[in-house]
């Protein structure tokens, strides 16, 4: 007789069935992913050649359409001014979060209020800006810079969460190492915790900027769109988003397809970013 | 080359300090010297408040939330917790180690040793000349002196730990703290920072913490035995050893508590 017990069948059928229940989860997460990009692969990669990325589109309904240029250079401009505004603003309160304030009023209404702006819809700090700085008492016009502080408000909760959760990582014996060789606090935090975090910093403001990338309810009443390439902020200016927007609802299969195009290329962006901050995840950990 | 050279330190004088977690009292009114030029060990059963009084020499203990102080910490005369003084300039004076070996692990070797420096405004001092100084006081400069660009978590254990003594005695302090400062050590590297602090005291104050009483034996000119909080006989190491006055450090000394 073996001197281990058998296993009963009861126990072999659970296994099974658990396993089996696990896998088709897995499944039913993963095929809407694999469908959505492979079907984008599928229709937007027709589109490409070297003209759909370096001319302009030509607002033509027939005839010559031109390209997503100005809507590649757009979404790179108007993402990069939100990050200018929302990264060193996010970081600078999840600084103040986990650094200075930790524990006082101030810091929890912050943190509440961070809370709230997570769970605000995207559509409604564009219909915010719309109203106070578009058709608002001081300041009229569509503009690139509106949209790109809508995105910003957007952008703002999860580089401070990403942000706190980072600067909470680093070991409390580094900080009190530099405090104890003479350093005053703000040289702790910007020559010590700050560059301990680094990667965290990274990683959270690039998912940031990846979610907002593909961003279209704030940049309609904002941005507005635009077919000319322009680098002036305070004009409309087109982006992917606005591009794929506007030729989706053509009748013409060559816009359609287009957007298609510019589906693909803001995926493949996205992407991008996030295997960066992948990566930096993974380099310099603590 | 091993030039330690001699320099007459500063005497610090504890009295009655007092220091708090919130509500509960971790040190219940402690009055000591800490001659200078001289080795003292802090000698106690876990939790007995010795760390947390060496927190207090330096004014760490206050960085902790709801933790306060009250009581004099007296160097050359000075009382450390004077209204008008800095605590960033008492701990640039009063230098610490810590029980693990805390390098910065985002600089390299040489700027681990330059950070003090550095990181309390003092140009003059962040050279690499004063940075090899200090790492041949601690016996590192053979070792390290072809990889000073190499991060220091590339070091050793033993050998971080004589960084963070490089990095403590690069800011040319006049008392040296040492929280346990070989407890995550092996005994030969045990055994190096030993010799090296036997060779610092001619420059400095020590004050070292120890839950090993060999050490304390090996290394102390005076020993200081703490229970619960209080200091409960502090004497020259052989006689708090070999003539305890107070039965309770008896009993602790020869291993029948703690």
């Amino acid at each position: 007789m073996s001197v281990f017990i058998a296993t009963s069948r009861r126990r072999l059928v659970t296994n099974v069935l658990i396993k089996s229940l696990l896998l088709a989860g897995v499944i039913a997460a993963l095929l809407p992913l694999v469908l959505v990009i492979g079907y984008v692969f599928a229709k937007g990669l027709p589109a490409f050649s070297a003209d759909f990325f370096l001319t302009d589109p030509t607002g033509a309904f027939f005839g010559d359409q031109g390209g997503i240029r100005s809507a590649i250079i757009g979404t790179f401009a108007i993402v990069g001014l939100a990050s200018l505004i929302a990264i060193p603003t996010g970081i600078a309160l999840a600084v103040y979060l986990n650094e200075i304030g930790k524990k006082s009023k101030l810091a929890s209404g912050i943190r509440y209020g961070v809370d709230i702006l997570t769970g605000v819809p995207s559509i409604v700090f564009g219909l915010f800006i719309y109203s106070v700085l578009v058709i608002g008492d001081f300041m009229t016009g569509f503009a690139a810079w509106k949209g790109s502080l809508a995105l910003a408000l957007l952008m703002l909760p999860v580089v401070i969460r990403a942000g706190e959760v980072s600067l909470a990582m680093v070991p409390t014996t580094l900080r009190e190492a530099a405090l104890a060789l003479g350093a005053p606090r703000w040289r702790v935090i910007l020559f010590v915790v700050l560059p301990s975090a680094v990667s965290g910093l990274v990683t959270g403001s690039l998912l940031a900027i990846a979610r907002t990338a593909g961003e279209t309810a704030p940049l309609l009443f904002t941005v507005l769109g635009a077919q000319a390439l322009t680098m002036s902020f305070v004009e409309p200016m087109n982006s992917l988003p606005l591009q794929i927007f506007n030729d989706i609802r053509q009748p013409n299969p060559d816009l359609v397809t287009r957007a298609w195009g510019a589906a693909l290329t803001l995926i493949l962006l996205i992407l991008v970013t996030t295997l960066i901050a992948r990566f930096a995840a993974r380099r310099n950990r603590i | 080359m091993t030039t330690t050279i001699a320099k007459k330190g500063m005497n610090l004088t504890v009295k009655n300090i007092q220091a708090f977690y919130g509500e509960s009292k971790a040190v219940k009114g402690v009055s000591i010297d800490f001659p200078a030029n001289k080795i003292t060990a802090l000698i106690g059963p876990s939790g007995c408040g010795k760390s947390t009084l060496v927190r207090c020499l330096n004014r760490m203990h206050e960085e902790g939330s709801s933790a306060s102080v009250r009581g004099k910490v007296l160097l050359n005369e000075e009382n450390i917790y004077g209204a008008d003084v800095d605590p960033v300039s008492v701990r640039r004076t009063i230098g610490m180690v810590f029980q693990k070996p805390n390098p910065f692990p985002t600089m390299s070797i040489l700027d681990n040793v330059l950070a003090g420096p550095r990181l309390s405004g003092d140009r003059a001092h962040a050279t690499r000349k004063h940075a090899e100084q200090a790492l041949r006081d601690v016996g590192l400069w053979a070792e390290v002196k072809h990889k000073l660009n190499r991060p220091a978590a590339d070091l050793s254990g033993g050998q971080q730990q004589r960084l963070c003594i490089a990095r403590a005695i690069a800011l040319e302090p006049e008392v040296l703290l040492m929280d346990e400062p070989c407890s995550a050590l092996d005994p030969i590297s045990t055994q190096r920072i030993e010799e090296l602090v036997l060779r610092l005291k001619k420059r400095f104050t020590i004050v070292m913490v120890t839950h090993n009483l060999q050490q304390a034996q090996r290394v102390a000119d005076r020993t200081a035995f703490m229970l619960d909080g209080e200091l409960i006989e502090v004497a020259a190491t052989s006689n708090l050893f070999n003539k305890p006055k107070d039965s309770r450090t008896k009993k602790y000394v020869t291993g029948q508590f703690g």
